[in-house]
């Protein structure tokens, strides 16, 4: 089963990469864009068949690995 | 005296600490980062590099390997684990320092001398160093420190930033912040003061004609120390 992921950065954290976008967007002429920020999508195959098992083990990942608590928020679709 | 150096995939300060730490005394050995013993010693260093390619984030799956084990046992034990550079990063990873070290702020890729402010000698690493400022090397993408207001009063209160970046005369301002490292820190300690981690790298401060040697006085006043 894939459980797919989203790691973003906790608000107030500084995302220099999010400015460069959203700077260059506005250069390109998309000037109605106030801000971008950057993260993170997983699609993690566990074998695994019950769904509610697999997003607990998954839980488990972004805490331990795939997510930084002290910056970054995760989100199980 | 003995060191050990952790070898990563896409470590590349390893020899360079190796060298120094030869040139000062201690007896070195590296060690790979798939190994489950440390040998005995005195030091452990994690070397600066880019380990794993920085995937995921900057010393996250340094921080997994097998060896990580018994470098946290020996630090629970009171050992010294200095941590240079992608080091620092992945001491921050394992949890045994505080925080996190982002990308610097300008999102450039910063390779030059730099001054640090020494804030705490009563400690292993900068006991006895006759200098409070200190000229050494920053090479990194991501030196910017970030951490929480509890974790930031938690450092402060107990003078565990080791080093912040300053000018040539020791101030700490703005403009001596090369990468927006919240107050300007470049490296800090733990609450016993045995692991230290840092940006900047004394390894490659040892030679007077070459670097400056700044780096050899932390080097002599560490093993020094060790004694």
């Amino acid at each position: 089963m894939k459980i797919k992921v989203i790691v973003t950065l906790k608000n107030g954290v500084l995302d220099p990469q999010g400015k460069a976008i959203q700077q260059t967007l506005n250069g390109m002429g998309f000037s109605s864009v106030n801000e971008v920020r950057q993260g993170k999508f997983f699609e993690v195959d566990v074998n695994e068949k019950d769904e509610a098992k697999a997003k607990i083990k998954v839980e488990d990942m972004c805490k331990k690995l795939l997510a930084n608590l002290v910056i970054e928020n995760f989100e199980i679709l | 005296m003995n060191s050990s150096v952790i070898i990563f995939p896409g470590s590349n300060c390893d020899r360079d600490m190796d060298v120094a730490l030869k040139k000062f005394g201690f007896k070195n050995e590296m060690v790979w980062h798939d190994d489950e013993q440390l040998p005995k010693s005195d030091l452990i260093v994690l070397p600066g590099g880019f380990s794993y390619g920085d995937y995921l984030r900057c010393g996250s799956i340094a921080g997994k390997s097998k060896i990580i084990k018994s470098v946290v046992d020996f630090a629970a034990k009171g050992g010294l684990v200095l941590g240079i550079c992608n080091g620092f990063q992945i001491l921050t990873e394992t949890g045994l320092l505080p925080g996190v070290l982002q990308q610097n702020k300008n999102i450039e890729f910063i390779c030059k001398n730099v001054f640090v402010k020494v804030n705490n000698k009563n400690n292993k690493y900068f006991n006895s160093i006759d200098k409070d400022v200190l000229e050494l090397h920053i090479a990194h993408n991501e030196g910017n420190y970030f951490c929480t207001n509890d974790e930031l009063k938690m450092l402060e209160d107990n003078n565990l930033i080791a080093v912040s970046y300053c000018n040539e005369k020791g101030e700490v301002n703005e403009k001596s912040n090369p990468n927006g490292a919240l107050q300007n820190i470049a490296g800090i300690f733990n609450k016993e003061k045995n692991i230290l981690g840092m940006m900047p790298h004394p390894e490659r401060m040892i030679d007077k004609y070459l670097s400056g040697e700044d780096g050899s006085i932390f080097f002599k006043n560490l093993i020094n120390n060790i004694k």
